[in-house]
């Protein structure tokens, strides 16, 4: 009788990639509820461009590089990329921003360097960046939350208006965009500190304090809740290691609140940085991304805690409200080296 | 024995870095008592069953034996002597297909059992091994062929050179997911286990035996109990350690009893430790009361593809299609056949293979085992290889560095450490044969070092070549040179003393040929 030879071991057990990945999926789940709840039809729009971009790219370019399509479409990379930069791109974007997004993330920043698994840098983000430095106006337009009044309007506007200007790039004739859209609290807290409007100042303003209804922002702060009790329940179920998010949430806070105390008026708290705009977001699903981020167990602090403050002194300094992408970008490239500076002592080098 | 004070029992026991909880699956084979296999018409027996250099033959085509006989010495220090498991003719000493992860032949001899089942003599040294010298009873250990039974098959006697070793260790942890044979083996002769335990300990000298057995053997952790309160010389002391794969792996072994890394350069001995698996001692006992060299061992013949499942006492050198047959035979589904457990073993193309003295299993697999054969795919970085590595190695970098055979960086990551346990390759998402590349990995350093090695001796020797061809060359033109100053001095000095000479000596020829002329002229006047 001959049998057939395979590798040790012989058994296994089941988690794989798909499984992985659709995990992460499942978690960003009530987050995006969220973000749909205060910011309306346009998450949905970004939602639905992203996934068809995203998946159509990487089947084109799976046929083009002549691999297994229907294998590698369902093994959810595509969908977690295409969700992520969904999620991350603000709520009344025009269809182009995000398909010139989901382009470059899944062309250039996935398949040019080689397809899941090679790839040196968060695809979301790349295209993320990307469509950041190329129309930063564009990428301003977030519609009123729900329950804070812009124009004539409270809160989002209605399908129609939002389907007609994400698609068509129409109005009614009675609005204009920015009757229908508004900064984000960390937006307004630094273009009103550059006119020297402190904190306390922008908070009690009568004109914003519907946007602060909370400490990070109406709307943000429950988008960050939830982001955090999936990326909690991700970990529970050993998909993300735990040390990247606890090491980025520590320093995030550590450093801000450190500027908090020593200058109160011109820093917001901790708390405030820790749960507004893409902070938890980048905790739990983008910083942690495996590909791209440091798999040292020491590595993952440093690389969790460095993110931490490079979302911080971005958001602070820099010339964009938010700082994820970019902290997440200049922290990929410096993954190869943290992970080679930081291997475990294995077994047994104690004693040599 | 007088050894009485016990070192490490209230020691607590610490755990190693990662390893996994596995499906046992031990109730498979271990419910029924150890079986003992009916003698079959032919033995196959491979001169390398252990760690080290190939046995030398004693015997040839032809030549009858009988059993126990050796029929290879060691050929070398690290080496094991086999011996013939029944009386019967030598019938070819020939290349054949032997159980190992390269699937190659190697040279085996072949004897046709007469059944008669005669004995060699044997002088059994029984109790008196307390008087005996250690190196005595080394040798006694090593002409019977004893080689680690857990499935190492290091030469036994060549790890009991140290002397005065503190800690005796008997591994009883068996880890590994379906195997049960030191299980039964423990049930059923722990006191013969114990007995070997006190040889070894003799030997070596040792101030204390632990006995170390996972958690999910209640009955042979009962067992060993018993036959330890029996002894009562406070010698031995069982511990129980909680079940995690490869906790049964040597050097993971003696960090949760003794809580110290052993080096990868190093010995356990270097820490003062021996370890020996239990089935070893049996062995050891076998030899030493009862002049038995190593001609049987317990398989455990098991799996979803066998239909009865059990341990079997078995010669060296049967057929392992006899071992399956005794077990009722393959089931329809069965899929693969494996030489030792689930993680650590390897899948053998054909039955007919002969168990050696490290088949310490046979685990035949079925096709409806849901076993993830999926299709590899790239990496995904996700660090769960890291998280249960026993090694603490970074699996998924040694995976980049081997795929790109970049040599500098495999070293520098340790490859070397790796013990390949496959808890890695167990855990991957992407289902990449983490191992696999390990292996591949270390075969080709270990073959480019030997070219290395290889080239450097011959370009030493081709310069020391090209250097003696230059001396000589200089040597012989040195010579030519002398010779030629000679010569030329030579000629010098024969010119300047015979110028003169040869002037007299042409005067005189020329006066001789005038002489003949005028001779001539008168001649012909006077006619």
């Amino acid at each position: 009788m001959l049998f057939k030879r395979t590798p040790a071991p012989h058994i296994k057990d089941h988690t794989s990639v798909r499984q992985i990945m659709y995990m992460v999926l499942y978690a960003l789940i009530p987050g995006a509820l969220a973000s749909i709840y205060f910011f309306g039809w346009g998450v949905l729009f970004n939602l639905v461009i992203a996934i068809s971009v995203c998946l159509l790219a990487e089947a084109a370019v799976l046929k083009l590089r002549k691999r297994d399509i229907y294998s590698t479409l369902l093994d959810g990379s595509t969908l977690v990329t295409a969700c992520l930069l969904a999620l991350a791109l603000p709520s009344l974007a025009p269809w182009w921003i995000t398909t010139i997004a989901s382009l470059f993330a899944i062309v250039i920043a996935k398949h040019l360097y080689g397809g899941l698994g090679f790839n040196p840098f968060n695809p979301a983000m790349v295209g993320y960046i990307v469509v950041m430095i190329s129309f930063p106006l564009e990428m301003t337009l977030w519609s009123a939350p729900t329950g804070v009044s812009v124009g004539n309007h409270v809160g989002w506007p209605d399908f129609m208006t939002s389907f007609n200007w994400v698609f068509l790039g129409v109005l009614p004739p009675n609005e204009t965009i920015d009757s229908i859209s508004m900064a984000t609290p960390l937006d307004l807290i630094k273009t009103q500190l550059s006119q020297f409007h402190d904190i306390a100042e922008t908070r009690n303003n009568v004109q914003f304090s519907a946007l602060f209804s909370n400490i990070s922002g109406t709307g943000w702060q429950w988008i960050n809740i939830l982001y955090l009790a999936g990326g909690i329940w991700l970990i529970k179920k050993d998909v993300v290691d735990w040390r990247i998010p606890t090491a980025f949430i520590i320093s995030l806070v550590l450093i801000s609140n450190l500027f908090a105390v020593i200058d109160y008026a011109n820093n917001s708290s901790a708390l405030f940085h820790a749960f507004s705009g893409g902070a938890m977001l980048c905790a739990f699903f983008i910083a942690t991304d495996p590909v791209t981020a440091s798999t040292t167990p020491k590595g993952r602090w440093i690389y969790g805690a460095c993110t931490g403050v490079l979302v911080f002194i971005i958001r602070n300094w820099g010339g964009y409200p938010d700082g994820i992408a970019f902290a997440v970008v200049l922290m990929n490239i410096t993954t190869p080296l943290i992970d080679y500076y930081t291997q475990p002592k294995v077994f047994g080098e104690a004693g040599k | 024995m007088e050894q009485t004070k016990s070192f490490t029992a209230q020691r607590p026991l610490t755990h190693f870095h990662g390893g996994l909880k596995l499906a046992e699956n031990k109730h498979l084979s271990n419910r029924s008592a150890i079986s003992k296999l009916a003698q079959g018409r032919e033995y196959i027996i491979p001169l390398q069953q252990h760690i080290g250099v190939i046995s030398d033959p004693l015997v040839k085509p032809g030549d009858r034996v009988l059993k126990g006989q050796m029929l290879a010495r060691p050929g070398n220090l690290v080496s094991a002597a086999v011996h013939s498991p029944v009386s019967g003719v030598i019938t070819g000493i020939k290349e054949h297909e032997v159980p190992h992860p390269s699937g190659l032949s190697d040279q085996c001899i072949f004897i046709e059992n007469d059944f008669k089942d005669e004995w060699i003599e044997r002088r059994a040294i029984g109790d008196d091994y307390n008087h005996s010298t250690s190196s005595n009873l080394r040798k006694i250990i090593r002409d019977a062929g004893i080689v680690g039974l857990g499935g190492a098959t290091f030469p036994s006697a060549v790890k009991q050179t140290e002397m005065h070793i503190k800690t005796l260790v008997l591994n009883g942890a068996e880890c590994e997911p379906y195997i049960t044979c030191d299980d039964v083996m423990m049930r059923e002769h722990a006191k013969e286990i114990l007995s070997g335990g006190d040889i070894i300990g003799h030997i070596i000298k040792a101030r204390e035996c632990i006995i170390a057995i996972e958690d999910n053997k209640p009955e042979a952790i009962k067992a060993m109990q018993a036959a330890i309160d029996n002894d009562g010389t406070g010698f031995f002391q069982l511990r129980v350690v909680p079940t995690l794969y490869p906790s049964g792996g040597e050097k993971q072994l003696i960090k949760i009893l003794i809580d110290k890394e052993v080096p990868t350069t190093k010995h356990p001995v270097e820490l003062s430790i021996l370890v020996h698996n239990v089935a070893t001692a049996y062995a050891i006992h076998r030899a030493i009361h009862y002049a038995e060299p190593l001609i049987s061992r317990v398989v455990t013949v098991t799996g979803p593809g066998v239909a009865h499942p059990q341990n079997i006492e078995v010669l060296i050198g049967t057929p392992m299609n006899a071992c399956i047959k005794h077990c009722g035979g393959y089931t329809e589904n069965s899929d693969e056949l494996i030489m030792g457990g689930p993680m650590m073993g390897f899948s053998l193309d054909a039955d007919t293979l002969p168990v050696i003295k490290a088949t310490n299993c046979l685990l035949v697999t079925a096709k409806d085992d849901v076993i993830d054969k999926q299709k590899q795919q790239p990496c995904i970085r996700c660090g769960r290889c890291v998280a249960v590595c026993p090694a603490k190695l970074l699996p998924q970098q040694l995976y980049w560095y081997a795929s790109t055979q970049n040599t500098d960086r495999l070293v520098e990551h340790h490859l070397f450490d790796c013990i390949e346990c496959g808890c890695c390759a167990y855990v991957c998402p992407s289902n990449i044969p983490l191992v696999q590349y390990y292996r591949y990995a270390k075969t080709t350093i270990w073959q480019q070092e030997r070219e290395r090695k290889s080239s450097d001796i011959s370009r030493q020797r081709h310069e020391a070549h090209q250097q003696r061809l230059e001396r000589q060359k200089q040597e012989r033109e040195e010579k030519l040179r002398q010779k030629r100053e000679l010569l030329q001095n030579k000629e010098k000095i024969s010119n300047a003393k015979d110028k003169a000479g040869k002037h007299a000596a042409i005067a005189e020829a020329l006066a001789r040929a005038q002489a003949k002329k005028e001779q001539r002229n008168k001649n012909k006047e006077t006619e």
